[in-house]
């Protein structure tokens, strides 16, 4: 009996039992123990739900409709709740995308971590808080001995996906399912956690579903990687075959998205907005110290870092939504009011923002079209039908169909229609100059392709010059003109990006470039040996 | 200064502004009443010389601002000064009358906000269940009714047919705890009816939120039993509305009671307050508006510090 857990045919739904929405279609999986495998697909490829239901849970409104997952020989979609508790967290255990919000924030992380061993009677809990500490030092906790006494909200993002790890291990279970585990790390967090992730599965040889959109993570954490798209199969393989040769389209399609490059312009231009020695803080707390950046006309300079290192805040100056405590901000050579409403119309039509969040930038009790004629009646005085054919002319740069969408509510769109809705709204008002912050961090890769695409060519269609804040270097070597490496509040390094990417000058940023996961499964193994 | 110390500053602050606020409204509307004390013991044959003699004799002939400055300068000394009516000082009105509240509010808030939390949290674990709309249904109709009604239905069903508790809660200090337990058994029952609702509804709302969190599935999926999720995981973190309703509902017990007391005839601060303002007796009436503005305003800041102490994020900020 080597297969430890054996998925057939499952068929998820959720809605009316007359007119379901179907979930999952029929979906194989089986897995051995001590077997990593890898669950890949844009969001709303059902992968979570496939995750959720190795273990025999579905999601409120969603239910088992037809195939069987037998785990260990028992069949778990029949159980009843009793007795799959006994086996949730004891014999198989989940490891969440947000570890800030999985942690209960009532209780000490030591508490939560050896709950479910001292719950299902495997150990006391004097062994469990032992057993704990044991954990947090394999996943590299600092002060692994106190560290549990915190609570959540006294531990960094990346400490808790460690803690989270360490809490799933407790039971030392068959089976973990990570679900997007290190999505919202920082890089060099990221490579940290993953490997620690790594060393322990494979410590108790534990069998492991990692669920992901991202290819390069995947590869360093799956024997075999299988590739969903709405809530089907793809295609399974290997990792080192899948990456070498991927045999659908859409895989193949996946993994392309990472092939966009623009070539870096490097002839110079003058700066249309420059920083000069910008400091500015909360408070006391100081968040910016001299900040001296240039931002070339009709050029993309990306603003780099990871959280904390203050790239918003200075996004935040520039846009006059926060006085500097000292330096100034030049437009064209000119001293640029400190505050935006010190600043004249034009000004403020020139410098426009996209924010990372489409969903709560963009008001969802507004039609598409409200949302687009507001500022182009604001800040360009169109009315009637001037306004209407300027609506429809934005629709158009976006290349979303006006006579499709314009009547659309918000909520009605996807993410990357609403994203494309935000970048409009910024258009509207005819802007010289915009800031764009982590417009695609939100996105999957193909959407997140599709918008970068759609930005590069606005630009060499208007001129643009972007101020481009990210936190994903994929991103930065797609489209970056200039970088500019943010640490703590200051500027490590800046340059033209071939020079940034082939020749980094610091420390930091050779880290930061490092700790960037590659499609190599060896990539993860080398980079540890590296270091 | 640490979180819990500069809200109970501010909030002290704050308390004695509006207990004085509170004094100049009741002063003004007592003010704005026809007639006043002389003319209500005299009667409406009264002489106006012998009004104007009472009238001397309280000291009700002075300006209204004098009378209230004089007032209020024998408050801030300790001193509520004597029941114009009669002559007794309103601190030993107060004191007998306050026991008799406190006991009446602390009965029904031993049996309700237990009752009301508990069905609260299993109408939340059995969301939309035929118990759980059985509680709401229940508990609404209690609220829907005027409290004198319940009242007189719970009188009518236990004490006329059952013949089980009386009539009247008549108590007094010879009564002993377990006779004052067993004649306040309706009213106290009354109150709890009136209240239940509330913080049920509110229980069972913050817990139902809570359960949407990300830490419930985690807790859920470590293999934790459903009355451990909702009391562990859930409860701290939906303590901070549901204290808070708690404390509005307390106040309720101890300022709302005045209809419930006069149906079985109890003599709390109620009954106290309604005799008062019909005597125009202003100094009573003062005492016992500042009380209950002054227990507004206490389990209001106590309800603001047990909310900060059940959340580990601002009890140390």
């Amino acid at each position: 009996m080597d297969t430890l857990l054996d998925m057939r045919g499952l068929r998820l739904e959720a809605g009316p039992k007359s007119d379901p929405t179907v979930i999952l279609h029929g979906l194989d999986l089986q897995l051995k123990r001590g077997e990593v495998v890898g669950l890949v697909g844009e969001s709303g490829a059902g992968k979570s739900s496939a995750g959720l239901a190795a273990m025999g849970v579905v999601r409120d409104g969603v239910r088992f409709a037809g195939g069987s997952v037998t785990f260990d020989g028992t069949e778990l979609t029949s159980q009843s709740p009793r007795r799959l508790r006994k086996l949730l967290g004891r014999r198989m255990a989940y490891v969440a995308q947000s570890a800030a919000a999985s942690f209960n924030p009532a209780h000490r992380v030591i508490d939560q971590v050896t709950e479910a061993p001292v719950l299902h009677g495997v150990m006391s809990r004097p062994e469990a808080e032992e057993d704990a500490i044991r954990l947090f030092r394999q996943m590299q906790l600092p002060d692994a001995d106190r560290i549990g006494m915190r609570y959540p909200h006294q531990m960094s993002g990346g400490q808790l996906q460690r803690a989270m790890t360490g809490m799933a291990m407790a039971c030392r279970p068959d089976l973990i399912v990570f679900d997007e585990p290190t999505t919202a790390l920082d890089v060099t967090t990221q490579i940290e956690v993953l490997g620690a992730m790594r060393d322990i599965v494979e410590r108790y040889d534990a069998a492991a579903i990692y669920i992901t959109h991202d290819l390069a993570v995947v590869s360093q954490m799956a024997d075999r990687i299988m590739v969903m798209r709405h809530g089907q199969e793809v295609e399974t393989q290997p990792t080192r075959d899948m990456l070498a040769t991927p045999r659908e389209d859409y895989t193949r399609s996946l993994w392309s998205v990472r092939s966009l490059n623009r070539p870096a312009r490097v002839e110079p231009r003058p700066a249309l907005l420059e920083c000069r020695d910008l400091s500015a803080g909360y408070g006391d707390v100081k968040v910016l110290h001299d900040v001296s950046v240039e931002l070339p006309r009709g050029r993309t300079t990306t603003v780099v870092g990871e959280s904390g290192s203050g790239k918003s805040t200075l996004a935040k100056v520039i846009a006059g939504l926060m006085p500097p405590m000292s330096g100034q901000v030049l437009w064209q050579g000119d001293p640029l009011p400190a505050d935006y409403r010190a600043r004249g119309r034009d000004l403020l039509h020139d410098v426009q923002m996209i924010y990372q969040m489409a969903d709560t930038a963009l008001n969802p009790r507004h039609t598409v079209r409200e949302t687009l004629a507001r500022p182009a009646r604001f800040c360009r005085g169109l009315t009637g039908k001037a306004l209407q054919s300027r609506v429809r002319d934005l629709m158009e740069l976006i290349e979303l169909s006006p006579d499709k969408f314009l009547d659309r509510r918000i909520p009605e769109l996807s993410g990357g229609q609403k994203q494309r809705i935000g970048i409009a709204r910024a258009l509207a008002a005819e802007p010289r100059f915009v800031i764009c912050d982590e417009v695609t961090s939100a996105l999957d890769q193909l959407v997140a392709g599709g918008i970068l695409r759609l930005l590069m060519r606005l630009q060499d269609e208007l001129d643009l010059t972007y101020m481009f804040i990210t936190h994903d270097l994929a991103t930065v070597r797609a489209i970056a003109d200039q970088v500019v490496i943010m640490q703590k509040g200051r500027v490590v390094e800046q340059g033209p990006r071939d020079r940034i990417f082939d020749a980094p000058q610091q420390d930091y940023t050779r880290r930061l470039l490092e700790a960037v996961p590659q499609m190599d499964p060896d990539w993860l193994s080398r980079v540890r040996a590296a270091s | 200064m640490s979180n819990v110390s500069k809200l109970i500053l501010q909030r002290l602050i704050l308390g004695v502004l509006t207990l004085f606020a509170v004094s100049a409204l009741i002063f003004v509307g007592i003010e704005l009443q026809p007639g006043d004390l002389a003319q209500q013991i005299l009667g409406q044959s009264a002489t106006p010389e012998t009004l104007a003699a009472w009238r001397a004799e309280l000291g009700l002939d002075l300006p209204a601002h004098l009378r209230y400055l004089d007032w209020l300068s024998g408050v801030a000394q300790g001193d509520l000064g004597n029941s114009l009516a009669s002559r007794r000082p309103v601190a030993d009105l107060l004191m007998s009358r306050l026991s008799n509240t406190m006991f009446l509010a602390a009965y029904a808030a031993i049996i309700a906000v237990p009752v009301a939390v508990a069905l609260g949290l299993l109408a939340a674990m059995w969301r939309n269940s035929p118990f759980d709309r059985g509680v709401n249904v229940g508990a609404l109709s209690a609220i829907s009714m005027p409290e004198f009604f319940v009242a007189y239905v719970l009188i009518l069903v236990f004490s006329i047919r059952l013949g089980w508790f009386p009539t009247l809660a008549r108590i007094d200090e010879a009564t002993s705890l377990g006779d004052a337990v067993y004649r306040c058994f309706l009213p106290a029952l009354t109150l709890m009816l009136v209240v239940v609702a509330h913080m049920m509804r509110m229980t069972r709302a913050a817990i139902i939120n809570v359960l949407a969190s990300p830490y419930i599935e985690m807790a859920r999926l470590k293999g934790v039993p459903r009355w451990r999720v909702i009391l562990r995981h859930a409860l701290p973190n939906a303590a901070a509305p549901i204290i808070n309703v708690v404390a509005l509902n307390l106040a309720y017990l101890i300022v709302g009671v005045v209809v419930v007391e006069a149906v079985f005839s109890y003599p709390g601060m109620g009954q106290l307050l309604v005799d008062a303002v019909s005597s125009r007796d202003l100094p009573v009436v003062q005492a016992v508006g500042l009380f209950f503005a002054a227990t507004y305003v206490t389990l209001n800041v106590l309800a603001d510090i047990l909310s900060i102490m059940s959340n580990p994020r601002l009890r140390r900020g």
